[in-house]
């Protein structure tokens, strides 16, 4: 009886732990929005986008070698897709205990320098980080707008190649946008790429 | 006069090239070398730690490896330090780098920039943040996707796996 009522007792732990896993986004999940402060001072909301179709959201920071290496991509992201319905939206969840170049002054420095034509989101709780499951820095997603919700359609790397955009081969994220626009399935629809970890608060 | 000499300069070069036998020198490799590392199945324990200059936590971790490697040398246990810094740095960066720091583990930077080609080959639980370090013994495989925050962590990892 005893063996029983233990192997009931460490399955209903291991179960609640399994459940305590917080499922990061997906293709076809569900993507929540969120009320971020941007480098302007203002509360911004994916529902404040009343025409875009959907959204380019990185998680990034300014620290991060391959975030620098990507920042000028990213605004090219923006330039060609904005128009087209699907701005990009960014989003640094970095503790700036950790790495204090990622406060939000360092954000507003930043923006300034690299003349961001997109808002840059401080979430500082990083609420939105874990929520999405973000793991590091740039970390991307594709949402869509169907009905009254933002589908993840895509997650992960922008491209093959950080360090020299003259390598790239491969521009997984732009394929996925482009397959978006034109009404196809994303045929990839995951990559990964190395990055920074996002740094978490008491971590370290 | 002439033995003399001829011995201060052995001396010279037995010195100059000692560094060299004791740390096996920094190579570039492509995925196919870290690939079989990871199909590496011996009687040796083996440690392979993805790291680069510019990542704070690891470079904060990279202590405990090198004592690892300290503690254990005379037992079976290969460390590998996989190096994810950009190629163009290798000289300007990694290898200074080693060299301020007196690394003695192996370092290979891996020159492969389609990363999604090999993450999953390596762990496919791996979402590409580093540090991750990867540990082989016999049949069994760790993977561990965080920065080792003492070398007692690492150590009692290390320690039930190495066959006595």
């Amino acid at each position: 009886m005893k063996t029983i009522l233990l192997s009931i007792a460490v399955l209903c732990c291991s179960l609640l732990l399994i459940s305590a896993t917080p499922d990061a986004y997906a293709p076809g999940s569900k993507a929540t929005d969120f009320k971020l402060k941007n480098v302007d001072g203002k509360m911004v909301s994916l529902a404040d986008y009343k025409d875009a179709q959907g959204f380019i959201v990185t998680f990034t920071c300014n620290h991060c070698p391959f975030s620098k290496a990507y920042e000028d991509r990213i605004i090219g992201l923006h330039n060609k897709y904005a128009a087209k319905g699907y701005p990009v939206v960014a989003i640094n969840s970095n503790d700036k205990t950790i790495a204090p170049e990622d406060s939000y002054e360092g954000m507003i420095e930043r923006a300034k320098e690299k003349k961001f034509p997109f808002v840059y989101l401080y979430d500082e709780s990083q609420e939105i980080a874990k929520t999405y499951g973000a793991t590091r820095t740039p970390h991307m997603y594709i949402l869509k707008k169907e009905g009254k919700d933002l589908v993840v359609k895509y997650v992960g790397a922008i491209d093959d190649n950080s360090d020299d955009p003259s390598m790239v081969t491969k521009k997984y994220l732009e394929n996925a946008m482009d397959e978006i626009l034109a009404g196809k399935e994303v045929s990839t629809s995951s990559t990964k790429a190395i990055g920074c970890t996002i740094k978490w608060k008491g971590t370290k | 006069m002439k033995f003399p000499f001829s011995i201060f300069i052995l001396i010279l070069f037995i010195s100059g090239i000692q560094p060299q036998i004791l740390n096996a020198q920094p190579k570039i490799v492509k995925f196919s070398t870290i690939d079989s590392l990871l199909h590496h199945r011996s009687d040796s324990l083996l440690v392979i730690n993805f790291w680069a200059t510019w990542c704070k936590p690891c470079v904060s971790e990279l202590p405990y490896f090198e004592e690892l490697k300290k503690n254990y040398s005379s037992e079976k246990v290969k460390l590998i330090l996989v190096s994810l810094d950009f190629k163009r740095e290798f000289e300007s960066r990694v290898k200074p780098f080693i060299e301020k720091n007196n690394i003695a583990s192996e370092v290979l930077l891996l020159d492969e920039p389609d990363y999604n080609s090999w993450i999953d080959k390596v762990d496919a639980t791996w979402s590409g943040a580093i540090p991750a370090t990867v540990v082989i013994a016999g049949s069994k495989k760790m993977f561990f996707e965080k920065e080792f925050i003492s070398y007692a962590e690492l150590e009692n990892i290390i320690k039930p796996l190495i066959q006595k």
